[in-house]
């Protein structure tokens, strides 16, 4: 089974990735990438506490997730990719756009530049502009913070 | 004797400000407990409204679980700072035993208020 989620979620490991995505989709890894994070085996001992048991947590720098997509995609573990960034995103679209064709836009909170586009999100406008370009490569991309929540497309997110 | 301890609490949503709240009325103690919510953050303002709730401390970081957003700001952020323990799964026996030990030490208070915590789980 491929990638199950690919999710842009700046909080990275939270409740709503491990619990309100993580349990219905069945999904026995999470793989988590962030150049920041890969490096800083402390902030790693951190998200480890917030997996549960017999769920695989693998860290990546972007560069090596890029390297790596089709070979997830490939294997039979159910995976959640996570990032925080629409940048890192965009990158990994463009490493295997069949891998990351489907884009969970989950989290990404205000900082000065965003505008709010719904409660849980806020984008620059390059970051806008970032994904309707991966829209229009073929991504699919949608807003939606738990699998209960309507998939918000991105035209209603201008 | 640890002067100026106090406690916050940082959970999602309104948890925190509700656990307040209640242990205020329950205790007649107020002005000890300072709320942190994880609502509209991203990592990093998280970090910066538990920074500004904590102060210069000492205090105890009351988190309500022990994993996720809330307890990995925290501890990213006061991970170096003395004067500050950091207590998870919080609840209200908790921060009551906390208001009434506020001239202990932080380790202290915070060893004392877990231990509150956990006898009041029960399957009665």
């Amino acid at each position: 089974m491929p990638l199950v989620l690919c999710r842009v979620d700046d909080r990275l490991i939270h409740g709503q990735v491990v619990i309100g995505w993580g349990r219905p989709l069945g999904a026995r890894r999470i793989l988590l990438v962030d150049d920041d994070v890969a490096g800083n085996t402390w902030e790693q001992d951190l998200y480890r506490m917030a997996v549960p048991d017999g769920v695989e947590l693998v860290f990546s720098d972007v560069a090596g997730a890029a390297a790596h997509l089709a070979g997830w995609q490939a294997e039979s573990v159910r995976s959640i990719l996570l990032t925080g960034r629409v940048e890192t995103v965009a990158r990994l679209f463009a490493a295997d756009p069949v891998a990351l064709h489907r884009i969970n836009l989950g989290g990404v909170h205000h900082r000065p530049g965003r505008t709010e586009r719904l409660p849980y999100l806020y984008l620059t406008d390059d970051e806008y502009r970032t994904l309707t370009t991966l829209e229009s490569e073929g991504a699919d991309v949608t807003a939606q913070d738990v699998p209960s929540a309507t998939p918000v497309g991105l035209k209603a997110l201008r | 004797m640890s002067e100026g301890l106090h406690g916050v609490v940082v959970c999602h949503g309104t948890v925190a400000a509700a656990l307040i709240e209640a242990t205020e009325q329950i205790s007649g103690l107020r002005g000890h407990l300072v709320a942190v919510s994880n609502a509209g953050c991203d990592r990093d303002s998280l970090e910066a409204r538990i920074d500004e709730a904590v102060g210069a401390g000492p205090a105890v970081v009351f988190v309500d679980m022990a994993s996720g957003s809330c307890l990995i700001a925290t501890l990213r952020r006061l991970r170096e700072r003395e004067g500050v323990s950091v207590v998870t799964g919080v609840n209200l026996a908790m921060l009551v035993d906390f208001v009434f030990h506020l001239s202990l030490p932080p380790a202290e208070a915070a060893d004392h208020a877990a231990a509150s915590g956990g006898k009041a789980i029960k399957l009665p």
